[in-house]
């Protein structure tokens, strides 16, 4: 332990293939930050990095876990959070983490989303929504605000976006947040606070894609974007007070639930000691 | 003391622009990637605050804490 904390590198380095590294994201994507904030919540959450799985579905967020020391699973686009569900319930002690992208959980996901949220599922979903379709060449997402240019919208997007942390709240989440990729410190807190959840907790996090979003949108460089995103967010508190007209546009970030509701794994255990009097799940295929 | 892995960045001048006491600049020649690395030029200013180490997505800076003794 003594060698990780002398050897001077960065501190998110030894949680990740060093051998894979410069990763595949372009410069200035918000995925690594996220990545940062992870460890970091992870680290002041005094979480057990073996324990932790991680899964994903398709995307630019989703390559994400490839580049982590840990189990992970890659699945089928959408089809994160359903896989997610059945690794819990199969084996309750895992900390799963499911990192999604705003197509994954919002366009294909959505029906997996909201129902992942109604039952209340014991899984950690970090949900990185840069308001386009990054891996396939800058199309409009279900989140792209009303107005936003993209190769799809060349006289701007004319639907109204998905307000995903408003739906997850609603659908009955334990825990919901929406931060963006310049409050890395807050982000790593709501991190923490959804590891330690008993439930299902939802972060949402409003990143850049210079690459895409930002070339279409006139903020071309990274540090337009994260300008942007500084200029356009306001606190969940004070947006409260605001009427619809002064909202139009902004970012609204900080913590929309936190509240602790029966868990699903818990209910399903309880059910079959109550029926069988045994637990349902076994942690190893050899063992009765 | 403020290092910067060459071999990991990509130059996107995000740690440049959230440094609250403006310790980077960005290098003016390239290296062999074609990469403006940033610069820590004002290091004395530093308050280790390690929000350059939270902000860079390629996890190529790395500041060093002062050592207690």
């Amino acid at each position: 332990m003594d060698s990780e904390i002398n050897s001077k590198e960065n501190p998110s380095l030894k949680y990740l293939r060093k051998d894979r590294l410069p990763h595949i994201f372009c410069g200035g994507c918000g995925n690594g930050i996220i990545l940062n904030s992870f460890f970091k919540g992870m680290e002041s959450a005094e979480m057990d990095f073996d324990n932790i799985a991680m899964v994903s579905g398709i995307g630019c967020s989703s390559r994400i876990p490839g580049y982590v020391k840990c189990d992970s699973l890659h699945t089928t686009h959408g089809r994160s959070l359903a896989f997610a569900t059945g690794l819990k319930t199969g084996n309750p002690d895992l900390d799963v983490v499911v990192f999604t992208g705003d197509g994954d959980a919002a366009a294909i996901g959505g029906n997996h989303l909201i129902h992942a949220a109604r039952r209340n599922i014991n899984l950690t979903v970090i949900c990185i929504n840069n308001n386009i379709y990054g891996m396939t060449g800058g199309q409009i997402s279900p989140t792209s605000p009303k107005g936003s240019f993209g190769s799809t919208a060349p006289y701007g997007a004319q639907d109204a976006p998905f307000k995903l942390a408003e739906l997850v709240t609603a659908a009955g989440a334990s825990y919901v947040a929406r931060w963006t990729t310049v409050n890395p410190v807050q982000l790593s807190n709501a991190i923490k606070k959804g590891l330690k959840t008993d439930g299902f907790s939802f972060i949402e996090v409003i990143s850049q894609c210079p690459t895409y979003f930002g070339r279409k949108n006139k903020l071309r460089t990274p540090v337009d974007m994260i300008r942007y995103f500084k200029d356009s967010t306001v606190v969940k508190r004070k947006a409260d007070k605001m009427t619809d007209e002064e909202l139009l546009g902004k970012i609204i970030i900080g913590e929309f639930a936190n509240n602790n509701r029966g868990e699903f794994t818990k209910g399903i255990c309880n059910l079959s000691i109550e029926e069988c009097g045994k637990p349902t799940y076994k942690k190893s295929a050899y063992k009765l | 003391m403020i290092k910067i892995n060459p071999n990991l960045c990509k130059g996107c001048d995000l740690c440049i622009e959230s440094c609250p006491k403006q310790v980077y600049t960005k290098s003016k020649v390239s290296n062999t990637k074609g990469v403006y690395l940033p610069n820590p030029e004002n290091e004395d200013e530093c308050i280790k605050c390690h929000l350059c180490e939270l902000m860079c997505p390629d996890q190529a800076t790395y500041v060093e804490d002062e050592k207690n003794d």
